[in-house]
């Protein structure tokens, strides 16, 4: 059989090979790396702040939290959760993961909740981000890696950088349905009182909108949480190291610990991350939100009744 | 009388990317055949009219004909496609978008048909909204919305949310908002339609209790003859995007421009177009110090059966024909007169004086001073409110718009 090889072959890695480091590594080295200085600073001040923390007081702090947005039970599984990690002696590694997690989602809704807005305004920008949303999450994650190495090298902070790439569509698009959504007749009212497109963005489209967006921001946390073993790929740390290592060791327990280590971080971070996201009061300002956490329980039941 | 909006030649039309539609308008096609042949729909066509400092201009019109549509390029919510608006010295047609949100935020407030309240915020805090928008400090800010909130009788309520309203609450709240800024012109786009008819009649009553006291001038948008008649100064008939008559309420149910308006007012309640002076007829009168005698040469002159008694012009008594006729004529009519005529003020709507006419009397007119103007009777009620019915267009046309 012939083939349409038989007559041109393209030679398409090498032609991906010299842009990479014949173009892109040469001249934008210096950017690339400069990029990497806020992840580096964001993930250190963490990282030293879960350190220096005791293990007793986050476990209260996260119980606390639980308890606030979610119910009773899962304060309790958050204990128990955070002793268990404790005990098969895992804590300072599930704290680095922590701070990975955080800095990632911080970075994704630093850049995601703007694009998100900027693409809910406008249909043109929409009509650009979209397609590269698509394609962000049809190529798998170990595609990043290559890429990012070349690019920024190995350690921490690339492992973040390819984090946060691969969780970033799910803010992006819930962002933009959220605002989008805004019933259309509020937006009106608030323009014929004169309001700026700012004023209706923060007084209206944001806060209705938040319920949408705290959604997307759990889904970006899951991605980023699935993504810390293959970041350990490239040289970060925490439990995807463990994982990683007990791999290379054929030592089923060592990796078998660390991926128990990431459920139980998963599962404690999704509850109370769509804690936040379910419609459980009618005050939906951030504010007020964070306030509820605060607040007594009764509190929070009467504002259930209402609502 | 100042002009307070003056609104010259308005169109709007939609989808018209071409320019086809405005070629097509400009021929006098008509608003369903433009429609049909290019897919641009006529939302205004060629609307021209002057509102009033201080009254109730009413739009009115079938579901479709362009109500809301006008009413938002009052605001520049929806950008005209010609014409001029101008609201005191401002073209909200053509002026930049700082000088709109000006005039929105100063001049022009508006009162949604489904309230458009904000779900996340109380109600105090929608009521200051426009405030808020506007740059107005807190404090001062909830004080001017507590303050109209109260005129609605809502201060109570002021930190529910929305949604623990029932629907007239609700839309108090929508008109505390829109009266906030303290506008000079309230628009209101079918702001009670959305309530149930009870609900909707203490709206409209409240609302012209309070128009007495806020005199602004409001652009109120209904589909209800009843309510337009009940509510407007003057009122607008509107059909496929354009006026077809603009007037009163008498001058609309007197003498509909064509059989669209005749169709409309066929089956409106006329005891809340007619005032008592609209149907009195002229009274015959004797001062409080006349004899007898007098009262029967007035009766005789003026060829009627009663006679009221006045002092200083206001109706002090009644005699009716046969009180005369058996009294002395030397007698003074001060001793035999009927005291406390029942009386009704001119401007009183015929529906609020059934009830006194019921009695048999004939109720004394009065003007502001309570004096007397004319006289109506009970007949004259009954007749007028039963006249011209068979002048109504046939019925085809009334089933065909309504
Ligand atoms: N955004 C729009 N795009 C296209 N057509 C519209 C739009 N808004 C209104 N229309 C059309 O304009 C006409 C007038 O509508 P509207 O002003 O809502 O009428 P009303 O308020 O009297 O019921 C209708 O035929 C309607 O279909
Ligand atoms: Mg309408």
């Amino acid at each position: 059989m012939i083939s349409p090889s038989d007559f041109l072959t393209i030679p398409f890695d090498d032609v991906v090979n010299s842009f990479v480091r014949g173009f892109l590594v040469p001249n934008f080295r210096p950017f690339f790396r400069a990029m990497q200085v806020p992840v580096n600073e964001v993930l250190q001040a963490l990282d030293g702040f879960f350190a220096w923390m005791p293990m007793l007081i986050i476990t209260l702090v996260f119980a606390l939290v639980a308890w606030r947005v979610v119910n009773r039970t899962m304060a309790i599984a958050t204990i128990i959760g955070f002793f268990f990690i404790d005990m098969i002696g895992l804590w300072p590694e599930t704290m680095t993961t922590l701070s990975m997690i955080i800095t990632s989602v911080l970075f994704c809704a630093v850049i995601g909740i703007p694009v998100g807005i900027l693409a809910a305004s406008s249909d043109t920008a929409w009509k650009i981000v979209r397609p590269i949303l698509d394609i962000m999450q049809t190529v798998p994650s170990f595609v990043y890696l290559v890429p990012i190495v070349m690019l920024f090298g190995v350690g921490m902070a690339p492992g973040i950088i390819a984090t946060i790439i691969f969780a970033l569509p799910p803010i992006i698009r819930m962002t933009n349905l959220g605002i989008r959504n805004v019933r259309k007749d509020l937006i009106e009212a608030s323009e014929s009182f004169g309001a700026t497109y700012f004023q209706i963005l923060w007084e209206v489209q944001i806060p209705l909108a938040l319920r949408t967006i705290m959604a997307g921001l759990n889904q970006t946390l899951m991605l980023a949480l699935s993504m810390v073993v293959i970041a350990a790929l490239i040289g970060a740390g925490g439990l995807g190291l463990v994982v990683n290592t007990g791999l290379g060791r054929l030592d089923v327990g060592g990796a078998t610990a660390g991926g128990v280590g990431i459920v139980i971080l998963a599962i404690i971070l999704d509850r109370i991350t769509q804690g936040f996201a379910e419609p459980s009061t009618s005050n939906t300002s951030l504010l007020g939100f964070i306030a509820s956490i605060f607040k007594g329980q009764s509190a929070t039941a009467s504002d259930k009744q209402k609502a | 009388m100042t002009i307070k909006m003056k609104v010259r030649n308005v169109s709007k039309l939609f989808n018209d990317e071409s320019g086809e539609g405005w070629k097509r308008v400009q021929q006098g096609q008509s608003k369903e055949q433009i429609f049909r042949e290019t897919g641009v729909t006529v939302g205004i066509n060629n609307v021209s009219f002057d509102v009033n400092e201080g009254e109730i201009f009413v739009i009115m019109g079938l579901s479709g004909s362009g109500k809301s549509t006008l009413v938002r390029t009052l605001n520049g919510l929806i950008p005209s496609s010609a014409g001029e608006i101008w609201v005191d010295d401002v073209d909200v047609a053509s002026c930049s978008k700082e000088e709109l949100r000006k005039v929105r935020r100063e001049k022009c407030c508006m009162v949604f048909q489904h309230f458009a309240l904000f779900p996340h915020k109380t109600v105090l805090d929608n009521v200051a909204f426009g405030l808020k928008v506007n740059g107005v400090p807190k404090e001062e800010r909830y004080k001017r919305a507590l303050e109209s909130l109260d005129k609605v009788g809502l201060d109570a309520h002021a930190d529910s949310y929305p949604g623990e309203l029932s629907g007239g609450m609700q839309q108090r709240v929508g008109l505390a908002r829109g009266l906030a800024n303290d506008p000079e012109i309230l628009l209101m786009d079918e702001p009670f339609g959305a309530l149930d008819p009870l609900i909707r009649r203490e709206m409209q009553d409240e609302l012209v209790v309070l128009q007495r006291e806020l005199k602004k001038t409001i652009i109120f948008i209904t589909h209800d003859l009843n309510e337009a008649l009940l509510l407007g100064d003057r009122i607008a008939i509107m059909k496929d995007g354009a006026f077809v008559q603009v007037g009163t309420a008498q001058d609309i149910v007197s003498d509909p421009a064509d059989a669209y308006v005749k169709a409309f007012v066929a089956d409106i309640d006329r005891s809340r177009v007619y005032t008592a002076s609209d149907i009195a007829e002229d009274a015959s009168r004797v001062p409080l110090t006349a004899r007898v005698s007098d009262a029967i040469a007035a009766m005789d002159r003026t060829e009627t059966e009663i006679i009221h008694v006045v002092k200083d012009g206001v109706p002090a008594g009644l005699l009716t024909r046969s009180d005369v006729e058996s009294a002395k004529t030397s007698a003074r009519v001060m001793d035999i007169m009927h005291a406390h005529p029942p009386t009704v003020p001119q401007d009183a709507y015929l529906n609020e004086i059934y009830s006194e006419a019921q009695t048999g009397m004939p109720l004394a007119v009065t003007d502001d001073d309570g004096k007397l103007v004319g006289v109506v009777s009970a007949e004259n009620i009954f007749e007028h409110l039963a006249s011209d019915e068979e002048e109504t267009g046939p019925d085809s046309i009334t089933s065909a718009a309504i």
